[in-house]
């Protein structure tokens, strides 16, 4: 608890200007959700045949799981990418169904002896909608409003997985260095704002329906009005924050983290740039597709991972010829790989240091008899990867005594720690390996391809900023497989932060 | 020869379904004649009603509202030239007394200034203390009051015909009374072209200048009172006899 809130006050202004990310988008999204939602309601309530496909098909897309959303929008253009834009569109077709659905039965809820005495007083449609019909179903509507808005307070924090920002910044970061102190400091913020925006809204509605008021349509109108306005605001101070010269963006665990973190100091430092930070970013496929659609400029790739998972070639153990088949195949697209920085994050097969010591295991072959009666855990990755899972059993004619538990991989190390599973594929350079005590096994027989860390950049970025090239350059073969581990150590064991790690690295470099 | 306020001119009307619900109707309305027809549930009442303010078309036939034909009207004009009182249900709950009163008026883009003086004679009109019943809800009033402000709000921009579905249908004895005699010197004053429909012969007789009986969607007699009173249709005795009577039931076997 004490550790929570020296983490807060600590990133008192990072706090608030998430907190601010995070009321900014869920406002937005609804009020737009809003603009759409509630003449599509109007319109539907009148005409039933068109109400049932609408609600079900309104239906259908809330049932899709966020992330699974965002991952669909990645390719699209215009509306999807990564960053707030694509968060927006997200939230937004949440935000669509419910008030729909309230605005519809809101107006069918209407007595039709009240909106038949409307038009016997002869009302046009307009002033029926306007005097009669609207006032009668608002309190429905925001009840939908409502509904609305707090399930968008907890879906924005998915957003922080497309680099749209908000409290699932902390969530996302505290699950990779796995400390709940750091995913409490997200997490808590965003149930006390749901809290509140229940809160304020539930007034609302009863204020509305309490009858005891005049003159509600405009102020409620008022309300929207500055609720606009202060949207526009932000939105203009959001702008400014989106809109840094290059983009760096990183994957979603601690070791990218770092690198992304010191791609961008090294351009503020070197080039002189202004760099708009979008790490955090998913995995791989979501970095490759953001890098192709030049949401961001750039981000750190490991030469085995791009050959596999994003090329979709065979495995090879040739550093070299990895490389440069690489770098070839990222020329045809438009994009550059620089000189790798200098370590190699392979796969690790990892188990705890007691059962290596205790049984006297060094190489995978050797864990091959034990794993029969072990139960292994893989982040999801490795089990989809034509160079993970598949081909090492094949390999090393590995067998476990029950189906893997996949996990998130920054997870799998405590898991492996604590005994719940009994052998992980880490990262080579994690430091928690250093942390938990956990034990490498040698990859005798060659399995793993190379996995040499390189920036891979926008073509067109290095051409248009020639001194961001060389200064990207100069970091080749600077960084150790030793100096990677010290990184992440110092991150996810020792718990420092991210910024100042990087910072004194590069002041040691010089 | 002045123009017939409204004319139904041999009106017949089916209903979306299929049934038949006015057969060559015909009835003709003089201005500022209180008509009251009478009949059972489900015999075409209100959609006579209906009928005059255009929120129904006949199917063959015509209506003839003020010497024009429903279907040449601009039905927003005709509406507001023919005020409504409905059962019970017909205020807006969502606005005060004088809120609702004051609808028509502000459809007619009226100046505040002349509806507040409007409002408040209105309320006179019906009975209604300004200070203690305009910014009342519907919900707060008794049905007898709920019902004055409808008629309130039908008169509010002073149209020339005045229709009033089953308007005391829910009300206690009592207040049904006190209401008819409110009506007859409301009308004293107002002199509107009145159609009232009505279950309860009694009423018919307590209201109207000429009483009609609808009976399988025809206008099968229409005259005034003392002229029904003594009627031989067997269709307008059956109405007659359903007027109870104290001494009909106190009689011994």
């Amino acid at each position: 608890m004490t550790r929570l809130f020296a983490f807060w006050s600590s990133h008192g202004t990072e706090l608030a200007s998430l907190v601010g990310q995070h009321v900014l988008l869920v406002a937005a999204s609804t009020l737009v959700a809003v603009a759409i939602a509630v003449p599509l309601g109007i319109f539907a309530a009148r005409r039933p045949r068109i109400a049932a496909p609408l609600t079900a098909t309104a239906n259908i897309v809330q049932t899709i799981p966020s992330l699974a959303m965002f991952g669909f929008l990645l390719p699209v253009p215009l509306i999807g990418g990564v960053g707030a834009r694509a968060a927006l569109v997200v939230l937004i077709c949440y935000a669509l169904l419910p008030i729909v659905r309230t605005t519809i039965a809101g107006l069918r809820g209407i007595d039709p002896a009240i909106r038949e005495a409307g038009v016997a007083m002869g009302m046009t449609s307009a002033e029926l909608l306007r005097q009669v019909e609207l006032p009668l179903a608002l309190p429905s509507i925001v009840a939908g409003v409502r509904v609305a808005a707090v399930v968008g307070v907890g879906s924005a924090t998915i957003a922080a997985a497309i680099g749209a920002g908000g409290l699932g910044e902390y969530i996302y970061r505290g699950l990779s260095m796995v400390d709940t102190t750091v995913i409490l400091a997200g997490a808590i913020p965003a149930a006390l704002l749901a809290l509140a925006v229940d809160a304020v809204l539930l007034w609302l509605q009863r204020m509305l329906s309490s009858r005891r008021r005049r003159r509600s349509p405009r102020a409620l109108a008022s309300a929207a009005a500055v609720a606009f306005a202060v949207v526009l605001l932000t939105s203009g101070v959001a702008a400014r924050w989106t809109s840094g010269a290059i983009v760096v963006g990183s994957k979603n665990f601690t070791e990218q983290l770092i690198l992304g973190e010191l791609l961008a100091q090294t351009l503020e430092r070197d080039a002189g740039v202004s760099v708009d930070r979008r790490l955090n970013l998913g995995g791989t496929l979501i970095c490759d597709r953001a890098l192709t659609t030049g949401d961001i400029d750039m981000y750190v790739e490991y030469t085995g991972t791009a050959l596999t998972a994003v090329f979709h070639q065979p495995v090879h153990n040739n550093p070299e010829v990895v490389f440069s088949s690489v770098r070839d195949l990222y020329a045809r697209s438009g994009r550059t790989l620089l000189p790798p920085l200098g370590f190699n994050n392979t796969f690790a097969i990892l188990v705890r240091g007691s059962d290596a010591r205790s049984r006297r295991l060094r190489t995978i072959e050797d864990a091959v008899p034990e794993a029969r009666r072990w139960r292994p855990g893989f982040g999801y990755e490795f089990v989809e990867r034509p160079d993970g899972l598949a081909g090492l059993a094949r390999t090393y004619g590995l067998r476990f005594a029950e189906a893997p538990r996949v996990m998130d991989l920054t997870l799998s190390y405590r898991a492996l720690a604590a005994g719940q599973v009994d052998l992980i594929a880490g990262d080579a350079t994690a430091g928690l390996i250093k942390g938990l005590d956990l034990v490498q096994l040698e990859d005798n027989r060659r399995y793993f391809p190379p996995y040499d860390a390189a920036i891979v950049a926008r073509s067109a970025t290095l051409l248009r900023y020639p001194d961001v090239r060389a200064s990207l350059e100069r970091l080749s073969g600077r960084i150790s497989a030793l100096d990677m581990r010290a990184l992440n150590y110092a991150a996810d064991v020792e718990h420092r932060d991210i910024p100042r790690i990087v910072r004194e690295f590069l002041a040691s470099l010089h | 020869m002045p123009v017939p306020a409204i004319e139904f001119q041999q009106v017949t009307f089916t209903r979306p379904g299929g049934r038949l619900v006015l057969d060559r109707f015909a009835l003709t309305v003089e201005p500022g004649e209180v008509v009251a027809l009478v009949g059972r549930s489900g015999a075409g009442k209100t959609t006579v009603l209906k009928l005059v303010n255009r929120l129904l078309l006949p199917e063959s036939g015509a209506v003839i509202v003020e010497g024009r034909d429903t279907r040449e009207w601009e039905p927003i004009r005709l509406r507001r030239r023919v005020g409504y009182v409905l059962q019970e249900v017909g205020l807006f709950p969502h606005m005060s007394v004088a809120e609702n009163v004051a609808v028509v008026p502000r459809l007619e883009r009226w100046d505040d200034d002349r509806i507040a003086p409007r409002v408040r004679e209105l309320l006179d009109l019906v009975g209604l203390a300004e200070q203690q019943f305009a910014t009342r809800w519907p919900d707060e009033l008794s049905g007898g009051q709920r019902q004055r402000v409808g008629v309130a709000r039908a008169l509010a921009i002073d149209p020339p015909v005045l229709l009033m579905d089953e308007p005391f249908g829910a009300l206690d004895p009592l207040t049904r009374a006190e209401l008819h005699a409110e009506f007859r010197r409301i009308q004293q004053r107002v002199r509107k072209t009145v159609i009232i429909v009505t279950h309860d012969m009694a009423e018919a007789f307590a209201l109207g200048d000429r009483v009609g009986v609808i009976d399988e969607g025809r206008l099968v007699a229409c005259d005034r009172p003392a002229a029904m009173a003594v009627a031989q249709d067997p269709r307008v005795r059956r109405l007659l006899d359903a007027i109870p009577t104290i001494d009909a039931r106190l009689k011994p076997a």
